[in-house]
Parts: structure tokens; sequence; C-alpha cells
């Protein structure tokens, strides 16, 4: 499930360190009293980057060389020669008509997650300054139950609900007419499974947007505000001059850590879709490629799919780290 | 949007006029229904799994779609607990968190005091190495990793497959870079003078480090330690492609999945399984709650 775990820590990881930020001059210089202290830092830093390296830098450096290479059960237990392939195994990919529905599946399918979740959070957090203290506290306590749901158990209870026979979904559409619901497998239909998995993403992503926007529209001062008003300025021209600008940090933080989470969504498609759909209608990415290594034992081309999809997500980190650059973070 | 403006003033009290009040009022009440309407929605598969998982076999394999239960029983949760088990994969999974959480907070904690407190040359390429490390997508590197986990146990079988060290390997690997990200600020935001006083009172660099800055930002290090945690209970990949034959070793997100059977799912043991599984997280993350939110309200702040 590391997928969805990640990826909310990765969110809000990106967030916090940001309290520090405000640019200075004299804080800048004043927080770091240590100095020049020669190797001194090195000694803290070492023993993580050596994880670091040996866990996340090696295995990247491996992946790549792996796709290089005619790589399969044979080769792994030594049976057979391994036989540098180059680039045979992307060209492969790229001759393969399922990778491509593949990749257009993975986008498709991010893509409606992030505008579901962005447009769920933003509004409920709209909503959330509009509430009496209790009622907000519920709102967020049942949205932080949701987000802590791990992603295999929310997947579960999901699929009970929407079970063909059992589920409670499906009862009560029959309870109210629609018999055509009796015995109806959500998992059949290729865009009805997307669809179920992506509302188990969304309920369960959606409290991240809530929780930060929510924060975003408290912290603008009511003075600013109160100042515009005094000079003016008419609720709808504060709207659009003062508190969208302000929020346009947030949201596009938000935005690109959603995209980034459920490009690599893994457990939820895995679980629910019971390893891909029927036929690997569901496939997306990432599933794709545990599939073909684990399953086919064609290693390299897992590889290779493996190669394609750090690549993507690079491209969008360093979006995300020209976009923190332009709001001003000071690494 | 202008739906904000009006409720951020209605939320501090405002010094309106009566009439506004009632207005304010009325409009608030359909605010509120609408946010109760909602919270009971995204509750509902939670709430649905607790009632589940103590309804009776007999009445869940009959289809009962009662919101209610009049005979709650733990047969489920004893299936669970006795046939499959699920005791010895509940240690497991314990085990391995706690280990990731110690090894990984610590490692981080000195990581963000380096990248924090100390000028040096490669300081920001550094802190734009974790922030990427942090987008990797961990799933793809299943593959290299199985193979360098499988040379590794030749040499130290602790970390091996099918060993629970190497799930804590993988793990403290993956939950460094965001602990190191997250840590930082709390570590930034400990004043220098502070560390002056230290040093006038002759504390070595580690010394302070270790006797002043440590207690000073556990609060953050707690907040951060609670997301490794919660992405070393999650995982079900790992705990798939490593441990492969070793069932004693299993943790419980792969306990959980040999309940799915393809003909007939014991959904009570699956909801029972969910359970026991959800309330660790859940008493963390509720746990950390206050901490988490006033996080995200001060990163936004600037």
């Amino acid at each position: 499930m590391t997928a969805l775990a990640s990826a909310k820590t990765d969110a809000s990881g990106s967030q916090s360190p940001k309290q520090n930020r405000k640019p200075t001059t004299a804080g800048a210089s004043r927080r770091r009293a240590l100095g020049k202290r020669g190797l001194e830092p090195w000694f803290y830093l070492a023993p993580a980057f050596i994880v670091l390296i040996a866990l996340l830098g090696y295995p990247i450096f491996q992946l790549i060389n792996v796709s290089l290479y005619d790589y399969r059960q044979a080769q792994v237990s030594g049976k057979a020669p391994l036989q540098f392939t180059g680039l045979e195994n992307y060209q492969k990919l790229f001759a393969d008509p399922e990778f491509w529905s593949v990749l257009g599946n993975t986008v498709l399918f991010a893509g409606a997650c992030v505008v579901l979740t962005l447009l769920v959070g933003t509004s409920l957090a709209v909503l959330a300054t509009r509430l009496r203290p209790w009622v907000r506290t519920a709102l967020f306590v049942v949205s932080l139950g949701a987000w802590a749901t791990p992603a295999v158990t929310g997947s579960a209870v999901w699929l009970f609900l929407f079970d063909p026979t059992l589920g409670l979904v499906n009862k009560a559409l029959v309870s109210i007419g629609l018999t055509q619901f009796n015995g109806y497998s959500w998992t059949y239909d290729k865009w009805s499974a997307f669809g179920l998995v992506a509302s188990e993403v969304v309920w369960c992503s959606f409290p991240f947007v809530l929780v930060t926007v929510y924060a975003g529209i408290q912290a603008i001062s009511t003075e600013v505000i109160e100042a515009a008003r005094l000079d003016g300025a008419s609720m709808p021209r504060i709207a659009r001059s003062i508190m969208l600008p302000m929020l346009r940090p947030i949201v596009m933080v938000v935005t690109i850590q959603s995209i980034i989470w459920n490009f690599k969504i893994f457990s939820q498609i895995y679980i629910m879709t019971n390893g891909g759909g029927i036929a690997g209608q569901n496939l997306v990415l990432n599933v794709y490629g545990y599939q073909q290594a684990f399953a086919a034992s064609l290693y390299g081309l897992g590889s290779a799919l493996g190669v394609i999809m750090t690549a993507l997500l690079m491209i969008i980190t360093l979006v995300y780290l020209r976009i923190l650059k332009r709001t001003g973070e000071v690494l | 949007m202008t739906a904000v403006d009006v409720s951020l003033r209605k939320n501090r009290p405002a010094p309106d006029g009566p009439q506004k009040l009632r207005k304010g009022g009325r409009r608030r009440f359909g605010a509120d229904a609408a946010a109760l309407a909602i919270a009971l929605l995204v509750a509902f598969p939670l709430f649905w799994m607790v009632l589940s998982a103590l309804k009776p076999k007999t009445a869940l394999d009959a289809g009962d779609a009662a919101p209610f239960t009049l005979e709650p029983s733990l047969d489920s949760f004893m299936r669970v607990l006795s046939v499959n088990n699920f005791g010895r994969y509940f240690l497991n999974s314990v085990i391995v968190a706690l280990v990731v959480v110690i090894i990984s907070t610590v490692l981080a904690f000195l990581a963000s005091v380096a990248l924090t407190r100390y000028e040096f040359k490669m300081r920001t390429k550094l802190l734009i190495v974790v922030l990427v490390s942090q987008m990797v997508p961990v799933e793809a590197l299943t593959i290299p990793l199985f193979f360098l986990l499988r040379n590794a146990g030749e040499a130290v079988p602790l970390v091996g497959l099918n060993q629970l060290g190497s799930l804590v390997l993988v793990h403290v690997g993956f939950s460094i870079p965001f602990a190191i990200w997250m840590l930082r600020g709390f570590v930034a935001a400990v004043p220098v003078e502070i560390e002056e006083a230290a040093r006038l009172d002759g504390a070595s660099g580690f010394r302070f480090v270790r006797s002043v800055l440590f207690p000073l930002v556990a609060p953050g290090v707690v907040a951060c330690s609670v997301f490794s945690f919660i992405s070393t209970w999650n995982d079900f990949l790992f705990a798939k492609t490593f441990i492969i034959s070793a069932q004693e070793n299993q943790t419980l997100p792969m306990a959980l999945l040999t309940f799915f059977k393809p003909d007939q799912n014991d959904w009570g043991a699956i909801m029972a399984g969910s359970v026991i599984m959800t309330i660790p997280v859940l008493i963390f993350f509720i746990a950390v709650q206050r901490k988490l939110v006033s996080g995200l309200a001060g990163a936004v702040k600037g």
C-alpha cells in the first residue's frame, strides 16, 4: 500500500517546511548559527544518505540497467547467459498497443482522481469556513478517519459495499426499484470498475486537500480584507484580487501533489480489480510493470515500464520545483 | 468565492447587527446540514466495516443489509485471530513498523540538523535530492530491490528475502526523504539564541543536538514518525514480493488478502481483520491530528 501512504506523506511533507520559509535576510543567516564547521554536517548526513544511496539510488541505477537486458526467469536462475539488448524492451513496449492503452488508462484514471479530489476537497474547505465549530470538528474528524484508513482495508470495505450479491449498494438500488442492479458486478465493466476504484481513492485523499486549503483560507488575515473594504473594494473584487491570488500557491502545491500520488496508485487497483481487472482492462502503469516482472517473469520489460513511470514522475516533479521556486520557496 | 468572504467574517465574533446575525444563522443552518450529511457519507464505509465485523456470519452470508445488529458477536474476530493466526501477523507488522520508525526518525533528524543549521556548499543540492527522492515511484523499484535483497540475504541472512529485516530495510529507505523534509521545519524553528547559549555553556555541537535540540523538536519528531509508521503499516506490495515462502513472517495486509477467495469471500473475517488493521493507524492519526493541522496551517502562513 505504499502508494497511498507515501503519497499522503509526501504531500504533507513538502508542506510543513514552509513554516520557516519567510525569507527575511536576518533569519536566513541566523538560523544557521552552527555555520561553517568543516566536516561536522557530513557526520550527521552520512547515515541517512548512505541508506538513501543504497536503497533508492542504487536500485534506480539497477532498474535502468535491467531494463536494457533481456532478463527473464532463465537469466535470474543463471541457466541462460545475460544478453544486452539496448533499447529493445522499450521498442517492444512502444510497438505494443497494450502499453499505449495502459498509459491512456493511467492518465485518464489519475486525471479523474485528481480533478475529483480537488473539487471535493476545495468545496468542502470553503464550506468548512461557514460551519458551526462542532459541525466543522465532526467533518474534520470523519475526514481524518477516511484519510487514515489503510488502502488495503479501504479497498476491502468498498469492495464489500459494492459486492454484486451481498453488497449494500446493489441492495439499496434494487429496493428503490432499479432491478437491473440485482447481482450487478461493478468490476465487470472497465469503466464502472475504474469508477469504483476512483471513488475509494477520492474518499481517502480529499481530506488532505480539505485540511490544506482550509488552513490556507484561515491564514488570510481579516485585516487585509478589512483594509480592502475600507478602500472601497466590493466583495467579489476582494475575492478575485486578494483571496484568489493568496490561495493560488497552496492550490498549485495541492494539485501537483495529487497528480503525483494518483499516478502512483497501486494497492487500490491491485486489490479492487484483482490485479488489473478482467483481461487486464484496469491496468495502470505501476500494476502493469509489476505484473510483467513478477507474474510473467519479464524482469527486463517490467523494469523498462518502471523507468518510464519514474521519468514521467520526474517531469512532474521538475514542474513542481519550478513552481516552488516561483512562489519564493527558499530551500 | 464570495461565500468565503462572508463566512470568513462570520467565523469571528463580528459585531454585526442583530438582523445580520439572524440572516447568518439561517444560512449557517443550511451549510451545517449539508456538512453533516457529507460527514455521514464519509464516515459510512468505516461504520459499515465495524458493523459487518460484529454481525454474525449467518446474517452476513444471508446478505443482511440492516444498518444495525441485534446480536453483535465477536465470532469474526475470533475466526481471524485463531484460525488465520492474525495475532502473529499483527505482531510482525508492529515490529517492522516500530523498528522502521525508530531508525528512520533518528537518521532523518540528524540529516535535517545538517541541512538546516549548517552552511555548506552542497546544502541546496542535497535538499533537492531529498525532495526528488520523495517522488520516486517506489513500486517501480520492486524489481531491483528484490534482486538486491536476494543477494544481501546471502551475506546477512537477517535482511534477506522472507525475513522481516528486508521489509525494515526498504521502508527505512522510503521513509527517510519525507522525514527529513518534514523535520527540517521543526529543527529550523529552534531559535539560534538557544544554540548560542548552549555554546557558551561549553556544549559541543553533538551535545547541543542531542540534549537541547532533540527534546525541543520532539513533538515534530512524533508527528513525522507517525507518517513512517503509517506507510510501513499499510504496505502490502513489498510484503507480497519479499516474503514469499515464510508464512510466519507475513504482515497484516497480506494476511487480510488471504480471506479473498474466488468463490466465496469471508466478508465477516475481512471486515474484522480490517478493523484490527485500521484501529492503530486511526489512534495515531487522531493523536497527531492537531499537530498535523497546525503544521499545515503554519506552512501556509509562511
